[in-house]
């Protein structure tokens, strides 16, 4: 008993030294604190995939009622308005090139007719695809305008609908699928940069060798590392989910205790990782870099910003082995689909088992050092 | 040779030297470009395919089967059919599928009324933008299956025909890849130099060039010139690995896409040299770099974003990148062609913004101790 105490106080010890070589420093201070939050800002609003404002260069031919009839349900939407009305597609096309126009509406000389005859005329719209996804939703929306046109000018009942409606989400917006990500991607960032770098200025300052000559044991040592990581990512977690709540207007539905025990099990993971890299590293630089090589890819095959289910089947693969992936799905299932515990446990473990298995590497590596 | 002249040549052959035998330069200059090439190339994709969804059908008619087998035989879904809805929804839950369409058991009946809605669907909508699509491509598959349903030959009152320029067959590979040129340099460019001159400080070895005679323009030049060199090669490494990896033309011309880069590459330098100045020390000038450089040019780059949908203050924030501007071309360059009204002045502000920086750092660096 007498034993654990002690050891549980040399823990305490190195754990507060840690938070105070932290917090203390005001440029480390500024490290984590600023960028989180500025980046929470930021990209909460930055980062989204939805359409607000389509410029249309109206090229009308024809001239007559059903055409102007048609080209005002374009620009009474929200989403599209005219910003310009070119004779002809070819003198529209470099509006297109130099950016002033995102789209073309392109209505022919033989329209009004057409229409009245029921011949079924042809209306043509031209899209910028330099950017593949608003092209792809801006022909979405125009075809939604064009129904909606075709509805009013077929007689007898209209056809039979599918109502396609929107699950979690109701109004799709970018904002709440992002935000929830930035919770686990910040604290990827900041745990990660904090174990891995920990060990690296240590070494750099000679520390490290007085830390070696205290009762530490290798464990103690690697336990006195991890806590001031995983207290600190819990904060900031904190802080980044109350934004994400009461500034963004994520709805949090699911349990936060099942949130939490999610995040703590990927900060275990994180930590793990971390010291890994670190027990690597002998100089800051390198661990710095490792930590980015390591956050770079994790970030992109997580799923956090597009699909994992779109990526080549090895790099599908891949994401098993990555702890944002569980992460992000769980965050999200609990911000929004109210994921029950028995379906995130197939989340938990995965990160349980990541976590266990990069410690007890980050033990190894560090014993060899030590040995 | 003049005496300058020569002091500069040693400090390049010397800043050249430390490049070629770090091993940590050589791999963020090559090895990086071409990981994180393969990784965002592969790994950002906005084309889904084979979207598995829940098909539920409540009767066993052959309307139901019949749309069940529409959506099998198109190229943007996998249906999975079940019986009840609750094992649908659960099949949601557990992100096996992306949606659940319900098909009633009066499916077919209320194909012949009419007046309400024949069949309901759900989609995942978590995922914003991937809901959206998927939503649209339901829509296109239920009236495209209810056009060769209708036995008289009347289409609808006007029909909608598409065209894509530029990117013809909306792969979203065509639109990433020549932006993830920008990334790849601004890596280079910001990261590297900030690295480098942060770590002169550090180790001291900035004290003994103080004391040599070289002009503090000689010391910047002595900097710029290796590591501009190093980023063109990088350059011409990632461009030719995008063009044979990822198969994205190039329909504008080559000396206009490597003279920007140059431009770019200018300001991403200058851009590092004045966070090392400042920050003096490579964790700090490392943490800058990342948090000024590297995400911004990810996120707020129109890399991947559309700048247009980003609320005001956030877009009038993207004029101070200098990815901003290079994105614009590159993608512009790839895949318009030279249409010089969006060349032109992107240019001119990463012109602009290389001697402002440069500028800056020729002001910060001084040939003093404090």
């Amino acid at each position: 008993m007498g034993g654990l105490r002690a050891s549980l106080g040399r823990i305490a010890g190195l754990v507060a030294k840690e938070l105070l070589a932290l917090l203390k420093d005001p440029k480390g201070r500024f490290v984590l604190i600023g960028p989180p939050i500025l980046q929470l800002l930021v990209f909460g609003y930055a980062a989204t995939f939805d359409i607000s404002d389509v410029r249309m260069a109206v090229v009308n031919r024809d001239g007559g009622a059903a055409s102007r009839a048609l080209v005002a349900r374009f620009a009474g939407s929200p989403t599209f308005h005219t910003v310009a009305a070119p004779d002809s597609v070819r003198q529209a096309r470099p509006l297109v090139a130099a950016r002033r126009a995102d789209m073309v509406l392109h209505i022919g000389p033989r329209f009004g007719r057409d229409l009245a005859r029921g011949l079924g005329p042809q209306v043509q719209v031209l899209v910028d695809g330099r950017n593949s996804n608003t092209a792809a939703i801006t022909a979405q929306y125009a075809g939604r305008i064009v129904a909606a046109f075709n509805a009013d000018h077929t007689a007898g009942p209209a056809p039979p609908e599918l109502r396609v409606r929107a699950w979690f989400n109701p109004n799709l917006r970018s904002q709440w699928f992002i935000v929830p990500g930035l919770v686990g991607v910040l604290t990827l960032v900041i745990t990660t940069l904090v174990t891995s770098l920990s060990v690296a200025r240590e070494r750099e300052a000679g520390t490290f060798n007085q830390l070696l000559v205290t009762p530490l044991r290798p464990p103690e040592l690697l336990l006195g590392k991890t806590l001031p990581a995983v207290l600190i990512g819990l904060a900031e977690a904190t802080v980044i989910v109350a934004v994400a709540v009461v500034w963004f207007g994520v709805p949090l539905v699911g349990h936060p205790g099942l949130l939490y025990l999610g995040l703590l099990l990927f900060m275990l993971s994180t930590v793990g990782i971390g010291l890994m890299i670190s027990s690597l590293c002998t100089t800051q630089q390198q661990a710095l870099l490792g930590a980015f090589l390591y956050i770079v890819p994790s970030v992109i095959l997580s799923g956090f910003a597009t699909p994992i289910a779109n990526m080549p089947p090895l790099m599908q693969h891949l994401t098993y082995l990555n702890p944002l992936r569980y992460c992000l799905i769980t965050v999200r299932g609990v911000f929004l689909e109210d994921l029950p515990a028995a379906v995130l446990v197939h989340q938990f473990w995965p990160m349980a088992l990541i976590g266990a298995l990069t410690m007890a590497a980050a033990a190894v590596f560090f014993r060899r050092r030590l040995g | 040779m003049p005496a300058s002249a020569r002091r500069l040549w040693g400090l390049v052959r010397k800043e050249s030297l430390q490049i070629l035998r770090d091993p940590s330069s050589i791999a963020i200059a090559f090895v990086l470009p071409l990981v994180l090439l393969l990784i965002f190339g592969y790994g950002i994709s906005l084309d889904a395919e084979e979207i598995p969804v829940a098909v539920v059908l409540q009767g066993d008619s052959a309307a139901a089967r019949d749309f069940a087998a529409a959506l099998d035989g198109s190229r943007a879904f996998a249906p999975r059919l079940y019986r009840s809805r609750a094992a649908a929804e659960r099949s949601v839950l557990a992100g096996e599928t992306y949606g659940l369409v319900v098909l009633p058991w009066d499916f077919e009946r209320r194909l012949g009324g009419g007046d309400r809605a024949a069949a309901q669907a759900l989609v995942d909508g978590v995922d914003a933008n991937q809901g959206r699509l998927i939503a649209g491509y339901l829509d296109r598959a239920w009236s495209g299956w209810l056009q060769g349903r209708t036995t008289d030959a009347r289409g609808p009152a006007v029909e909608l025909a598409y065209r894509v320029w530029f990117n013809p067959s909306m792969r979203s590979r065509q639109y990433l890849v020549p932006g993830l040129i920008a990334i790849v340099m601004t890596l280079i460019g910001a990261l590297l130099t900030a690295l480098v001159v942060a770590r002169e400080w550090e180790r001291g070895t900035m004290e003994a060039l103080l004391v040599t005679p070289i002009t503090v323009n000689q010391f910047l030049a002595g900097k710029l010139i290796p590591y501009f060199g190093l980023g063109m090669a990088a350059m011409a490494f990632t461009t030719g690995a995008a063009w044979l990896l990822f198969d994205v033309p190039l329909r504008g011309s080559l000396w206009v896409l490597f003279a920007c880069g140059g431009l770019f590459l200018l300001a991403a330098l200058g851009m590092g040299l004045l966070i090392s100045t400042l920050a003096r020390s490579q964790f700090v000038a490392a943490q800058i770099a990342i948090i000024a450089t590297f995400l911004p040019a990810f996120i707020l780059s129109g890399f991947i974003f559309d700048i247009a949908s980003m609320p005001g203050p956030v877009q009038a924030l993207t004029y101070l990148l200098a990815a901003r501007y290079f994105v614009a071309i590159l993608q512009t360059v790839f895949l318009a062609g030279d249409v010089w009204p969006v060349i032109v002045p992107n240019a001119a502000a990463l012109a602009g913004m290389a001697a402002l920086f440069l500028g800056l750092t020729r002001l910060a660096t001084r040939k003093r101790l404090d």
